[in-house]
């Protein structure tokens, strides 16, 4: 049933998306990416994150290649997607009177599963365990329009991961939350990236990306900037560049880099 | 510890189908008081037998059982499920709890087909006469979720566009209405005022027929759909990563609730308030699991909808009250204290 160990090998070359006759991203390449990775993207507002993430996840059409294990995703039906690439949108609906492990095992039901069984045991064991991964088992019964902000992202994560897709892509899990919930969550994207999957992250924050991610991609305006390591991808030349800061890198007494922005670039 | 989060698991769905039971309950109560009561005095026995053994009771009693309060409390019951069903998928494919068959303009759209076929006096050919206000009606009701459904995919807008469609759909046929109005004979004015007002007087075994087979035919398939309807809610982005096919649902729901909500409303005339609350009262009782929430909210519409039906035979004594007037005067009284009494335990 885990996929775990299998190697996994995700490409998305010449990626054109955009909404309605508006190009966002025109002809943009990922480097390839492999399981176990975890990739940062990093990039000003309106640098084309989302739209690359939701393109990803063929939520929005686009033209391009997109290969996961050699199997073209876009001639794949959305069934077969669904149990294979999952997302993570920014915002969780709030205003729904459901509990945590009925969503939970909603994202489940949604479409049909082929190692799944109809049996009704089985699912709920199923979501309970997915509760534990993500450290939420005692709010399974809580609404989900009672949790905090930090518990919604917990609680959308244990959804996006129930399927348990080889790739996961997360549009800024982090923001909007606390310092203790953004390292619960970073830590369990860690985690699901170990353990052989391919994990996508969008995030705001640099040294967050500096301090997770195996590989950080830099997008601005619908084009990439610079991709790499995180040392590679995050310099004060970029920095300066794409958000129009200066900035310095400092280790602290651990050697841990720190991004510290100064000022704004003088025009 | 553990165990004690799926033992409570386990205890949430056991109380959701004990709440389907405890709905299903006073439904049967209220259909039988609802059948029992009417102008002409029958003892509550005389009506059950003349329901269930009609060879012991006298053919007067028979008729007017069979007849009248029959017919109109079966109606009751399957106007009151049917357009709280659509009420339901309404609310949840638009992403919006004040949707409605009401707000979005399809009993505007129904009234003015049957104003237009009282007032024109038209007649629709192959259509019998006493059938040409509810084929006209329905018409224009089924017309004009179409027609939303059409601008809405012309102008790719968001589901909020499609809302402020349907709320402008809605004030079109509203000012239609009240140009037919207008030009109208005294006759059909006052007739066309009954019409809108909502009422099953006008019930029998056909009409009953005919939308108990709506009903049969295309509740399944909202079944069928309930954990993709569940996905839905959870946000169009969540939903598309789960594998639903959000447009095609969509599609598929609104043809829905426009054959039902169409249906009911050509045969009884305007009923509103039942498409808003039922689905909320549902939501309420039994969450939006959609397992539980369609058939609680099937449930809720339908027991809404009987208790307004016995309260317009009671409050005026002798006079039979439209029930559209009566169905808010019923369900908000109802609706208000739920939300008080239930919203803190949620």
């Amino acid at each position: 049933m885990t996929t775990a160990h299998a190697p996994v090998t995700f490409t998305a070359e010449n990626i054109t998306a955009g909404y309605g006759h508006k190009i966002i991203l025109s002809k943009l390449s990922l480097p390839a990416l492999s399981g176990g990775s975890l990739t940062a993207l990093i990039g000003p507002n309106a640098a084309g994150k989302s739209t690359l993430m939701r393109a990803l996840a063929g939520l929005i059409p686009s033209k391009g290649d997109l290969h996961l294990n050699g199997g073209d995703l876009k001639r794949m039906r959305l069934k077969a997607r669904a149990g294979l690439i999952s997302f993570m949108p920014q915002n969780a609906a709030t205003d729904i009177n459901l509990t945590v492990i009925e969503s939970v095992i909603t994202a489940l039901k949604a479409s049909p599963l082929d190692y799944l069984s109809a049996d009704h045991r089985e699912v709920r064991q199923l979501a309970f365990d997915t509760l534990d991964k993500t450290g939420i088992r005692q709010l399974a019964m809580e609404n989900l329009s009672q949790l905090s902000g930090g518990q919604r992202q917990l609680a959308s994560l244990a959804r996006s991961i129930v399927r348990n897709p080889k790739v996961l892509l997360l549009d800024e899990p982090t923001s909007a939350l606390d310092l203790h919930h953004q390292t619960l969550v970073m830590k369990h994207i860690r985690n699901f990236a170990d353990e052989g999957r391919i994990v996508i992250v969008v995030l705001h924050d640099l040294n967050l990306a500096m301090r997770w991610a195996d590989q950080v991609v830099l997008l601005q305006k619908g084009t990439i900037v610079a991709s790499g390591s995180p040392f590679e991808a995050i310099t004060p030349g970029h920095i300066s560049r794409v958000y129009g800061v200066s900035s310095r890198i400092e280790f602290c007494s651990r050697g841990l880099p720190h991004v510290i922005v100064d000022d704004i670039n003088r025009a | 510890m553990t165990d004690h989060v799926e033992a409570r698991y386990s205890r949430l769905i056991r109380r959701r189908y004990f709440t389907l039971a405890g709905l299903t309950a006073a439904l049967i109560l209220a259909f039988c008081a609802d059948i029992a009561v009417g102008p002409s005095l029958l003892g509550f026995g005389e009506v059950l037998r003349a329901v269930f053994l009609p060879d012991t009771v006298d053919l007067g009693t028979r008729v007017i059982v069979w007849e009248v309060r029959l017919p109109y409390s079966v109606m009751a019951l399957l106007v009151g499920a049917a357009l709280s069903a659509a009420g339901l998928e309404m609310q949840t494919t638009l992403n919006n709890p004040l949707a409605s068959p009401f707000t979005l303009g399809i009993s505007a759209a129904a009234s003015f087909g049957a104003s237009l076929a009282i007032v024109s006096g038209l007649s629709i050919p192959g259509v019998a006469d006493e059938w040409t206000i509810t084929v006209n009606a329905f018409v224009f009701a089924f017309g004009s979720v179409m027609l939303l459904n059409l601008l809405a995919r012309l102008s790719r807008g968001t589901i909020a566009t499609m809302v402020l469609f349907g709320i402008a759909l809605d004030f079109t046929f509203k000012a239609l209405i009240g140009i037919m109005q207008y030009i109208a004979t005294a006759e059909a004015l006052q007739q066309f005022v009954f019409w809108s007002l909502g009422s099953l007087s006008r019930s029998n075994w056909d009409g009953i027929r005919t939308l108990a087979t709506v009903i049969a035919v295309l509740v399944p398939f909202s079944f069928a759909a309930s954990w993709q309807i569940t996905a839905l809610r959870l946000g169009e982005d969540n939903a598309r990563g789960f594998g639903v096919h959000v447009g095609r649902l969509r599609f598929f729901s609104l043809l829905r609730v426009s054959l039902l909500t169409a249906t009911a409303v050509a045969f009884v005339g305007t009923i509103g308030f039942i498409g808003l609350a039922g689905p909320h009262i549902a939501k309420l009782l039994a969450g939006e699991d959609h397992r539980f929430a369609l058939p609680a909210s099937i449930l809720s519409g339908a027991l809404v909808m009987s208790l307004a039906s016995i309260a317009s035979k009671s409050i005026a004594p002798g006079a039979i009250l439209p029930v559209g007037v009566i169905t808010s005067l019923i369900g908000v009284p109802l609706f208000v204290w739920l939300i008080f009494t239930k919203r803190k335990n949620l």
